[in-house]
């Protein structure tokens, strides 16, 4: 067996930091510390040397939308990105509201072996809202985090059924917060930009009102609930209280939503559509304290593929979402005035958690432990080529700008899956 | 300048320029044979995504009085529907070798996208709920040439009046009245108003008609009333509509002004032939002399990138 | 000598406001001695430069014959140039023409006759308003390199010029910079 050796990076996980190089073999870490020997060399100088980065949301769109992206791609750019584990989101066609569906992506992933990937199942049947999807079937299978994500539930009685249903199950509703009814037609957050370039707007309104029904059902039911991409600064208020309440639930934010503002939109690029949409530099700022005091658990990309074709439509045809994998860290490298600590916990340990996988993901680098870890140059100051993304599509808010931290390697179950910058073969 | 898309993107100087060249254009206008040589050999293209016969025909007069030549597409919804795109429509008529684009899109935005597939000049003849700025320039003629306005408009005060959240008109009209010097109020209900509003609002239209220098009424459409934005017509007519009581109550010398097409019965329900201050006429008059203004700014004056 | 009007920017002045007004009084005599008479005479001014010579002209032949009334008029020609998205041009005023141009003799006036474009630009306006029965061309300053074949009927001066040289026609003289 060969015996990799990342050597000269400083190691960074849960318990602490130090300079070390990491020795792995068979898939496992089998030491950590000074002067160790190997057969093949992976260079960390330089770089720090963490657990594998695990996203919480992310569409791979195989099956049914391979245009944009395939499982064989999508996993490609998360190895790009420093991830070891990535959780699928189940609105693809069609959707994983059935054991085959899941049984299909798992079985993808695995053939592509570039990451672990984690299928999430849909809350409601087609998640058309109307009844509930066969929640132990999809246990069985492997699934432990449910959603309807690209909408919310809409009907509050089917959620509260939900609710109690899946206590016991061990398992996660997770909750795309948006009031349908209130956002019909919406293109961008509905502000002052928005009044301005005459479009429908998105209110903030429309997820706040669907989080605080569900903090509610939550406190009623007692079952566990993940938010989606939380968007404004009153979302973060509603979960903060009931946080404080001990209610048990969990938030993430995407990268976009702590950078990037809805001004983006007046030069009419559809590449900055995204749901929920980008807001104001007020909400931008309070997810960042958010984040900051953990009141949000976690980063989480809702890496969104789509064509170029698609989103070159006019703004209000053009399909919402952004490209998130190979840009997470840069991003919120550039943008977080957070410990480079606190950083890698939320982008690696404390989602690892929340899907149920700090077992062999997110988890310290000690010997015995999953080599599922990332590489990467902190401060390496780097601009988004679109044309050199391993992802199939182009869809990157970040065209042009300036990201903090590059990953080096990637090493997914020892087998380095992303190395000296280039996707491995 | 080398497109035209908004008011916004102009300055008071632009603004000037493109009325006082108006000026030439009414001039040729009044001739016998009212046309001129300056854009021969030139072709514009109009791009009309959305049916609207005045408008093109407006453009198209004002090509050809220009010596332009024109080119017309009225995409109909089947063929976007076929899989042509916007972009795939602007660069093929864009290989044929046209030197400007006039379009018009029911999506906000679309003529920005369309420069980023052209080196042509785009003109936007009205995007979405967006703009429209030859619509505000030949408002804004109208207006200064009515009230003998050259210099600006300081101390003017305009009523924009009806569904402003949905009209590009109101947007762009309020612009270049308000960078001209003028005070703007929008009048409408809470639910017709963009959520941030430019300029000042009101709901009473009774407070203030007798104060405004220039009211201009905006088409209230039927199919409001299904999306709950106003009760019902009669509803928005008893309190916004332009009525014969209200028209005694407006000031003398007031100009009254609407972009037509008007829904008579709704937001205007007197005859506006019989109301003294009405320049509507006007208005649709001065649109060739604009658009000939601003086609030849764009092609003919030399002020190319 | 008149007063000579500061050069700047190394101007020389060549003319100065006398022998405008001289050669003013001289084109007016020569207008109406080779129309015999004033009948159906009409002046057009080019915008900007010959608007004003244009009315001094109207003034001066007013002057000689207290009977006659020469109508006058202005013409702006950028709608008609052929270099039209060459090179940025500002049209002046409005044409003002007061009159009917049909069977008229009209003076068409510049201050500068130089490549001959402007002209040739006027011919086409004036075609626009009507059909004169004939078309005269009085300037100020005949400065050659004629790039058209078109000849002055009245001219004040003739100053021969390089291409890289600027003149600048007034009331109050002529310059060359």
């Amino acid at each position: 067996m060969t015996r990799t050796l990342i050597r000269g990076g400083r190691v960074i996980d849960a318990t602490g930091e130090r300079m070390a190089d990491v020795a792995v073999e068979g898939g496992r870490v089998v030491d950590v510390g000074a002067g160790l020997g190997g057969d093949q060399v992976l260079d960390a100088g330089g770089c720090v040397v963490a657990p594998g980065l695990v996203d919480l949301h992310a569409h791979l769109r195989e099956p049914g939308g391979e245009q944009a992206e395939t499982i064989a791609s999508g996993t490609a750019a998360a190895a790009a990105g420093g991830y070891t584990a990535v959780v699928a989101m189940p609105n693809t066609e069609p959707a994983a509201d059935s054991r085959s569906v899941v049984d299909f992506v798992t079985a993808r992933a695995i053939a592509a072996g570039r990451c672990e990937v984690l299928p999430s199942g849909c809350i409601t049947v087609g998640r058309r809202g109307h009844e509930l999807a066969p929640f132990a079937e999809l246990t069985a299978a492997g699934v432990r985090l449910f959603t309807d994500d690209g909408s919310g539930v809409q009907d509050p009685l089917l959620m509260r059924r939900a609710l109690e249903y899946a206590r016991g199950l061990g398992i996660v509703l997770a909750q795309h917060c948006e009031v349908a009814r209130l956002t019909e037609g919406a293109v961008m957050h509905e502000g002052e930009c928005c009044s301005r370039l005459g479009v429908p707007g998105w209110p903030a309104l429309a997820e706040e009102l669907m989080l605080h029904r569900d903090l509610e059902l939550v406190r009623l039911t007692g079952t566990p609930m993940h938010f989606l991409h939380l968007s404004t600064a009153g979302s973060v208020e509603l979960v903060r209280a009931a946080k404080a309440d001990g209610l048990p639930v969990t938030a993430e934010v995407t990268p976009h939503h702590l950078s990037l503002t809805d001004e983006l939109l007046a030069s009419f690029d559809g590449n900055y559509k995204v749901n929920p949409p980008l807001r104001t530099m007020a909400d931008v700022e309070a997810l960042r304290v958010g984040l900051a005091d953990g009141t949000i658990d976690a980063i989480a990309t809702d890496h969104a593929p789509h064509s170029p074709e698609t989103k070159e439509q006019p703004l209000d045809v053009a399909p919402p979402g952004m490209l998130g994998l190979e840009t997470a860290l840069g991003v919120a490298l550039a943008h977080l005035d957070m410990p480079l600590a606190r950083v890698l916990a939320a982008l690696s340990w404390k989602p690892a958690t929340i899907a149920g996988v700090s077992d062999r993901h997110g988890g310290p680098i000690e010997p015995g432990g999953a080599a599922n870890l990332v590489v990467f140059d902190p401060d390496e100051r780097w601009e988004v080529a679109p044309a050199r993304l391993a992802s199939l599509s182009r869809n990157t808010p970040y065209r042009g700008v300036k990201l903090r931290g590059r990953v080096r390697h990637t090493l997914f179950d020892g087998r380095p899956t992303f190395r000296d910058g280039a996707v491995a073969t | 300048m080398k497109h035209l898309l908004a008011i916004d993107e102009l300055d008071v100087a632009d603004i000037h320029r493109l009325l006082e060249l108006t000026d030439h254009m009414v001039e040729v206008n009044q001739r016998p044979n009212p046309k001129v040589p300056a854009l021969r050999g030139r072709t514009v293209c109009n791009l009309f995504f959305e049916v609207s016969t005045r408008t093109r025909l407006s453009f198209e007069t004002a090509t050809r009085r220009l010596s332009g030549d024109v080119m017309t597409f009225t995409v109909s919804e089947s063929s976007v529907n076929k899989g042509e795109s916007l972009r795939d429509t602007v660069e093929t008529v864009a290989a044929m070798g046209v030197d400007a684009f006039v379009i018009r899109h029911r999506s906000s935005g679309a003529p920005w996208q369309a420069c980023r597939w052209t080196t042509a000049a785009v003109i936007n003849a009205g995007d979405g709920w967006h703009a429209h700025p030859t619509q505000a320039l030949l408002d804004a003629y109208t207006v200064r040439t009515e009230l003998g306005r050259t210099g600006g408009f300081d101390g003017l005060r305009l009523a924009i009046v009806g569904d402003v959240k949905h009209s590009r008109v109101a947007r762009s009209v309020g612009q270049i009245f308000a960078a001209l010097g003028a005070d703007v109020v929008l009048v409408a209900p809470a639910t017709l108003l963009p959520v941030v509003a430019e300029h000042a609002t009101s709901d009473r239209l009774d407070d203030i008609i007798g104060d405004v220098d220039v009211l201009y009424l905006l088409r209230m459409q039927r199919e409001r009333m299904s999306e709950a934005l106003v009760p019902n017509l009669h509803e928005y007519t008893e309190r916004f509509g332009l009525t014969a009581e209200r028209a005694a109550r407006l000031s003398d010398g007031a100009l009254v002004m609407h972009p037509g097409p008007m829904n008579r019965g709704v937001e205007i329900t007197v005859d506006p032939a019989e109301l003294p201050g009405s320049v509507i006429g006007h208005q649709v008059a001065n649109g060739v002399a604009v658009r000939m203004a601003v086609l030849f700014d764009l092609l003919g004056s030399g002020s190319v990138a | 000598m008149s007063e000579v009007p500061a050069g700047t920017n190394g101007a020389k002045q060549v003319l100065g406001a006398d022998d405008v007004r001289r050669a003013i009084t001289r084109m007016a005599h020569e207008i109406i001695e080779r129309n015999r008479g004033l009948d159906g005479v009409v002046l057009l001014g080019v915008q900007r430069g010959g608007v004003w010579l244009a009315e001094a002209l109207a003034a001066s032949i007013g002057d000689i014959d207290r009977e006659a009334h020469v109508p006058w008029g202005s013409l702006d020609v950028s709608l008609y140039r052929d270099d039209i998205g060459l090179r940025p041009v500002s049209p002046g005023a409005v044409s003002e023409i007061p009159f009917d141009l049909g069977g008229a003799t009209v003076v068409i006036v510049d201050d500068v006759l130089y490549t001959g474009r402007t002209v040739r630009a006027a011919f086409d306006a004036i075609g626009d308003y009507g059909r004169p029965e004939m078309m005269q061309l009085a300037v100020m300053v005949d400065r050659g390199h004629r790039q058209l074949p078109i000849r002055p009927d009245f001219v004040g001066r003739n100053l021969p010029t390089s291409t890289d040289e600027v003149v600048v026609v007034t009331e109050t003289g002529v310059a060359i910079s």
